[in-house]
């Protein structure tokens, strides 16, 4: 029987939350990698059984781990992402995202890192090549940000997703840069930020320079949504241009956060995790009083869901790669905090759990069954 | 020769902190060490040849900016990584 597993990669390691279905009981697993940074870790949801983490120690170089038997033993990649040897090259400061690739393609992975890097491993993570009709634009093209663009932490590629009726159909995020697509698996690019607000650019259909903060692609669908620094946003496929539901959201709550978590089944359902952006932008929950908000019909209407979390005085920030969904029916949303709680919804948003407190800063959370 | 490493590495080894490795160069001397060692050089130059910002290497207690400088027999090889960051 596959068991739940929310895999919660923090500043200090990686803890893993691990239930039955009934999501009733759970019991917490590691620290594994203890006082290294984790940005990502991700199930295989092809096999059950692999797991990747991005892995970060202090000042050392960046890698990638692997478990093969659902988080019981961990082994380092033969060749973590980096990039070719050149003068002046660049070197990855670090891993931020990794994607499984499609499900016809069983071992693809694709990692994110900053600098803005795109990579591709073909054996389940133990060896990663620069796919290089991105890298090798990384010299000219205008929208990979350099350094004096980057934001404190540098700036990133994540969000890579694949399109579920074509894994040649590639989309990242670049914050900043905007969101960019590959109709060949990656050998070319195109811009896709038509209609998406960039309010710290002066030209208001800019091609380019936005901030994207998290983009998902429907797993069945293929229907697009992204949560960008000026609002969230669902994709028109037949015009190539962003809508912004975000503009059904509550005046006062506004539709500026992180992460955005769609429904496993349902791609009319998604939920996100409104923070303060407003003056010097906190980025906490609006108010101190935190919140999910969800829509049942693409972002055309919202509901506040609170149930559950603190009523006021709470000024956490759930980071982008902080909140996900897992498979169940009910489907099972969860979320880490930056002060290192793990909140957890088994009604789809409904009531909210707190499922432990006291972890590090929560830099990711993904959910999995895992055989 | 005798290579002294920091304890952010100590995972590579078995948690042993004085290792043995050989060669003419530091980077020759650190390729040894990955070959016993995997994964271990990466952590420490990156995919240029640098010496990673935060790591120093020293060699007969002499700070040395690059991988290419030379090692004799005897020489003892002292890395250092910060661990500054809270």
């Amino acid at each position: 029987m596959p068991r739940l597993s929310v895999l919660v990669g923090t500043r200090k390691g990686l803890f893993v939350l691990s239930a039955d279905r009934a999501r009733r009981k759970w019991r917490m697993d590691g620290p594994h990698f203890l006082g290294e940074g984790v940005n990502h870790a991700v199930a295989d949801p092809r096999d059950g059984r692999t797991l990747l983490a991005a892995v970060k120690a202090g000042h050392l170089g960046p890698t990638v781990f692997r478990s093969t038997d659902a988080g019981a033993t961990w082994s380092e990649a033969a060749r973590p992402p980096q990039f070719d040897k050149a003068p002046a090259g660049d070197a990855v400061d670090h891993v931020f995202w990794l994607t499984p690739g499609h499900a016809r393609h069983p071992g693809r992975w694709y990692a994110g890192t900053s600098p803005q890097g795109l990579f591709v491993s073909n054996d389940a993570g133990a060896t990663w090549e620069g796919v290089a009709g991105f890298n090798d634009l990384r010299a000219t093209a205008p929208w990979i940000a350099r350094g004096q663009d980057a934001p404190p932490d540098g700036a990133t590629l994540h969000s890579i997703n694949v399109d579920p009726a074509d894994p040649r159909h590639l989309y990242v995020g670049l914050s900043t840069g905007g969101v960019f697509e590959s109709h060949d698996a990656g050998a070319s690019w195109k811009p896709l930020n038509r209609g998406c607000a960039a309010d710290f650019l002066p030209d208001p259909e800019a091609e380019y320079g936005h901030d994207p903060h998290c983009l998902r692609v429907h797993p069945r669908s293929g229907d697009v949504y992204q949560q960008n620094h000026c609002g969230i946003y669902r994709l028109d496929r037949a015009t190539r241009r962003w809508e912004r539901i975000g503009n059904a959201m509550p005046r006062e709550v506004g539709d500026i956060g992180f992460p955005l978590v769609l429904h496993p089944r349902d791609p009319a359902t998604l939920w996100v995790f409104p923070m303060d952006g407003t003056t010097v932008w906190p980025r906490t929950p609006v108010g101190g009083r935190p919140a999910v908000y969800g829509s049942r019909d693409a972002g055309r209407s919202w509901k506040r869901m609170d149930r559950g979390l603190p009523p006021s005085q709470a000024w956490f920030t759930v980071k982008r790669q902080a909140m996900g969904a897992d498979g169940l029916d009910p489907t099972g949303l969860y979320f880490g905090t930056t002060n290192g709680e793990v909140w957890a919804s088994f009604d789809e948003g409904a009531s909210w759990h707190c499922l432990c407190l006291h972890l590090p800063q929560v830099h990711s959370v993904e959910a999995a069954l895992l055989a | 020769m005798r290579v002294i490493l920091p304890s952010p590495l100590a995972s590579y080894t078995a948690n042993r902190r004085e290792v043995e490795a050989q060669g003419a160069t530091v980077d020759e001397l650190l390729a040894d060490l990955d070959r016993r060692y995997p994964g271990i050089r990466f952590r420490m130059i990156d995919e240029q040849d640098a010496i990673r910002p935060h790591v120093k290497i020293f060699v007969n207690r002499h700070q040395v900016a690059s991988v290419a400088s030379p090692l004799a027999p005897g020489d003892e090889v002292l890395v250092v990584a910060a661990l500054s960051g809270g």
